[in-house]
C-alpha cells in the first residue's frame, strides 16, 4: 500500500469522509424534525469507498452515481450548500430544486447523477466511456453500483459492451451486503461479485472498502491501467452502511452482532488512528477538523433551510434545451 | 427534380450529417457491415469505418442507454433499435434516463441524441415485428417523436433531428423504404413540430402520419372523385404536437377523421381528439373519428394482417359515414 505523501492529502481524506458522515448524520435528523420530506438513501458507514476512489481521479473524470449517492456527490466536489439545497428540492439547489436526493448531479464536477432506478447509471457510464474513446481524450469514467445492480440486465448489458469496446470504464461495486432487505447470499448465484467482471473480460479486485487508501490504491491502479487504453476493470468494495436502506427500514434482516462489527470496521475511526499512529495528524489535528467539518454541515444547512423553493413557474422550465 | 427512396433519404441524412459534424456517429445491431436490416446504413460503414459506424451486441438497453452517455458527454449519437417491437427492452433508458435527465438536473445538461428505429405491419411478420408504438413515446414529456411519410420528409427531418439538441425518436415504416419521391440535390433542413397540409379541402379533415398517410391521400383521391372535397394533413412530427395546423383545418372543414396504424384504445389519435375537443369543440359538426389498427396482437395470416390496420378503403368508408 502506498504511504501517505503528506499531511495535506490525509486532512483531505478524513475531511471528504467527515464531511459525507456528518452531511448524512444531518439529513437524518432534518427527517426525523420533518425539515426534509421524501426518500433519503444514506451513505454513512461507505465513506471510503467514495474518497478512496475519487482520489484517484481528475476533475475532467465522469462518475456515474446511485441512489445512494450523497456520498459521490461531495467526493467528486460538489459544493456542500448546493447539495443540501438540492436534498431539501430548494432553488439554490445544484439541480434546481427539480432533482433531490435520488436525481442529485452536478454535471460541472463531471457527476453524471445519482439515479432513482438501481443500476440506472450503468448504460450511461457505457456511453461516457465510449465518447472517451471517440474522443480521443485519457479520461475515465468510474461506475457505481451496489451489490443489487449486478443483478440487473442492463448490467449485463453494459459490462458486455464496456468489455467488447475496451471502453475506459472502472466499475466501483459497492457490496453492503443487502439489496434493500435482501442479502447478497439470498440474491446472487455467486456472492463473490468479482467473478461478474470474468465473462466480460476485465480484471476485478475485491478490496476492504472501509480503508480509504485500500481503495484508493486498487482503483488507481486500474484508473492508469484505463487511461493507458488498456480498457475497464472492477473494485469490489466490501462496505457497510449504517442506517437502513431508508429512513423507514426496521433493519429486521441483520443482527445486532453484524451491526456491532462493522461499526468498529468504522472508514472515519481506521483512518483517522491511523494517521495518528502514524504522526502525520495529532489527535488534535482531528478534533479541529471534526469541529471544522461540523461548522461547514451547519452553514450548508442553514443556507439550504433558508433557501427560497423554486418559483411555480419553474414547472415548465428545463424540459428541452 | 431527382427521384430517390426513402431508405436513401434517411442514408443521405446520415453521411451529410456525419461528413459535417465529427460528433455524429452511428451505432446499433448490424449496422455497419451488414448495413441495417432494412439496408438504410449501408455504404456508411465503408465511408466512415469502424469507430463511427459500430456493430453493436444484442443489447437494446446498452445501445440506447449509451447513446444517453456519450450524449451528456459531448458526442452526438445515432442509434438504431431495428424493431420498434424491441425498445421495450430499453424502456426504461427512454423513460427514466433520456427523456428526464436535463429536467432533474435543473436544465444543466442537454441530450442529443436521435434513436432511430422502424415499425409498422405489412410483411407478416407476426407480433414482434410489426407493432406501431409510438404511443408509448409520446406520453412520456421530454422526447420528440418523428415519423415522416416521405423520402422529402425523411431527409430533412432527420437531419434536423441529428442537430436537435434534445432526444428524438425517429420512427420509420417498413413499407415505406423503397417507396420513391422527390428529393432536392443541395441541402435542406425541415422544422420538428411542423404538420404539413398535403391536399387543401373543405367538407372532411384527414390527418395521418407514417404509412398510412398513403392511404389517406389515395382515399381521398378517390373521394374527391365522388363529389367529397377532403384536407389532408400529414403530421410528421407528434411531439411536439402541431395542434394549431389541425385546429385551423377543423374551423375549416368542421370534421376530423384521423388514421393510424397503432392500436386504438390509447393510441395517438384519442390524445389529438381530445385536443380538438378543447380547442375547437364548437367547430365540430359531428364526433371526431378514429381509423385504427384492431386491439390485438398482430396476426401473421396475411388475411388476418390486412384487416388488423387501417387501408384505402376503410379510410374512405369512414368518411363517408362521417359525412352522412
Amino acid at each position: 500500500m502506498s504511504p501517505l505523501k503528506d499531511k495535506g492529502t490525509a486532512i483531505f481524506y478524513l475531511q471528504k469522509m467527515m464531511e459525507i458522515r456528518q452531511f448524512e448524520d444531518k439529513i437524518m435528523d432534518l427527517l426525523a424534525q420533518n425539515i426534509a420530506e421524501g426518500g433519503s438513501h444514506l451513505y454513512a458507514g461507505e465513506e471510503a469507498v467514495a474518497v478512496g476512489a475519487m482520489a484517484a481521479l481528475r476533475p475532467d473524470d465522469f462518475i456515474t452515481s446511485t441512489h445512494r449517492g450523497h456520498g459521490h456527490a461531495i467526493a467528486k466536489g460538489g459544493k456542500l450548500n448546493e447539495l443540501m439545497a438540492e436534498i431539501l428540492g430548494k432553488a439554490t439547489g445544484c439541480c434546481k430544486g427539480k432533482g433531490g436526493s435520488l436525481h442529485l448531479a452536478d454535471v460541472s464536477t463531471g457527476n453524471l447523477g445519482a439515479n432513482g432506478i438501481v443500476g440506472g447509471g450503468l448504460a450511461m457510464a457505457a456511453g461516457a466511456g465510449l465518447s472517451i474513446k471517440l474522443r480521443k481524450t485519457d479520461q475515465v469514467t468510474l461506475c457505481f453500483i451496489g451489490d443489487g445492480a449486478t443483478n440487473q440486465g442492463v448490467f449485463h448489458e453494459s459490462l458486455n459492451m464496456v468489455g467488447t469496446w475496451r471502453l475506459p470504464v472502472i466499475y466501483i461495486v459497492e457490496n453492503n451486503l443487502y439489496g434493500m432487505s435482501v442479502s447478497v447470499k439470498r440474491a446472487s448465484a455467486v456472492t463473490d461479485l468479482a467473478k461478474k467482471a470474468v465473462p466480460y473480460n476485465m480484471p476485478a479486485v475485491t478490496v476492504f472498502g472501509q480503508d480509504v487508501l485500500a481503495v484508493k490504491d486498487a482503483v488507481e491502479a486500474y484508473v492508469k491501467s484505463a487511461r493507458a487504453g488498456n480498457g475497464p476493470a472492477m473494485v469490489v468494495c466490501d462496505t457497510y452502511r449504517y442506517y437502513g436502506h431508508s429512513r423507514s427500514d426496521p433493519r429486521v434482516y441483520r443482527t445486532k452482532e453484524e451491526e456491532k462489527y462493522w461499526a468498529e470496521q468504522d472508514p472515519i475511526k481506521l483512518f483517522s488512528v491511523k494517521c495518528v499512529k502514524e504522526g502525520l495528524l495529532s489527535q488534535k489535528d482531528v478534533e479541529e477538523l471534526d469541529k471544522f467539518v461540523e461548522n461547514e454541515i451547519e452553514e450548508a444547512t442553514k443556507f439550504a433551510i433558508d433557501s427560497p423553493l423554486p418559483n411555480d413557474a419553474e414547472l415548465f422550465t428545463d424540459l428541452f434545451a | 427534380m431527382r427521384e430517390i427512396a426513402y431508405w436513401q433519404a434517411i442514408n443521405e441524412a446520415l453521411s451529410e450529417e456525419m461528413t459535417k459534424d465529427p460528433g455524429v456517429f452511428i451505432m446499433g445491431e448490424d449496422v455497419a457491415i451488414y448495413g441495417g436490416a432494412y439496408a438504410v446504413t449501408r455504404g456508411l460503414h465503408a465511408k466512415f469505418g469502424d469507430e463511427r459506424v459500430r456493430d453493436t451486441a444484442i443489447s437494446e438497453a446498452a445501445i440506447v442507454g449509451a447513446g444517453l452517455g456519450a450524449a451528456i458527454t459531448g458526442m452526438r449519437p445515432v442509434v438504431e433499435i431495428m424493431y420498434v417491437d424491441f425498445m421495450g427492452i430499453a424502456m426504461d433508458q427512454l423513460n427514466n434516463q433520456i427523456a428526464k435527465i436535463r429536467y432533474m438536473f435543473g436544465g444543466k445538461t442537454k441530450v442529443p441524441l436521435v434513436i432511430r428505429t422502424e415499425g409498422g405491419a405489412g410483411r407478416t411478420l407476426g407480433a414482434h415485428h410489426s407493432q406501431s408504438l409510438e404511443a408509448w413515446f409520446t406520453h412520456i414529456p421530454g422526447i420528440k417523436v418523428v415519423m415522416p411519410s416521405t423520402p422529402y420528409d425523411a431527409k430533412g427531418l432527420l437531419k434536423a433531428a441529428i442537430r436537435e439538441d434534445n432526444p428524438v425518436v425517429y420512427i420509420e415504416h417498413k413499407m415505406l423504404y423503397n417507396t420513391k419521391g422527390q428529393v432536392p440535390e443541395e441541402e435542406y433542413l425541415l422544422p420538428i413540430g411542423k404538420a404539413d397540409v398535403k391536399k387543401q379541402g373543405k367538407d372532411v379533415t384527414l390527418l395521418s402520419w407514417s404509412l398510412t398517410l398513403l392511404h389517406c391521400l389515395k382515399a381521398a383521391e378517390e373521394l374527391e372523385k365522388e363529389g367529397v372535397s377532403v384536407e389532408v394533413i400529414d403530421l410528421r412530427t407528434l411531439a411536439p404536437l402541431d395542434i394549431d395546423t389541425i385546429v385551423n383545418s377543423v374551423k375549416k372543414t368542421h370534421r376530423l377523421v384521423i388514421a393510424h396504424e397503432a392500436w386504438k384504445t390509447g393510441g395517438f389519435a384519442g390524445e389529438i381528439a381530445a385536443q380538438v375537443m378543447e380547442k375547437a369543440f364548437d367547430y365540430l359538426d359531428a364526433p371526431v373519428c378514429r381509423v385504427c389498427g384492431a386491439d390485438v396482437p398482430m396476426p401473421k395470416a396475411p388475411n388476418l394482417e390486412k384487416l388488423a390496420i387501417p387501408n384505402k378503403d376503410t379510410i374512405k368508408k369512414a368518411v363517408k359515414e362521417l359525412l352522412v
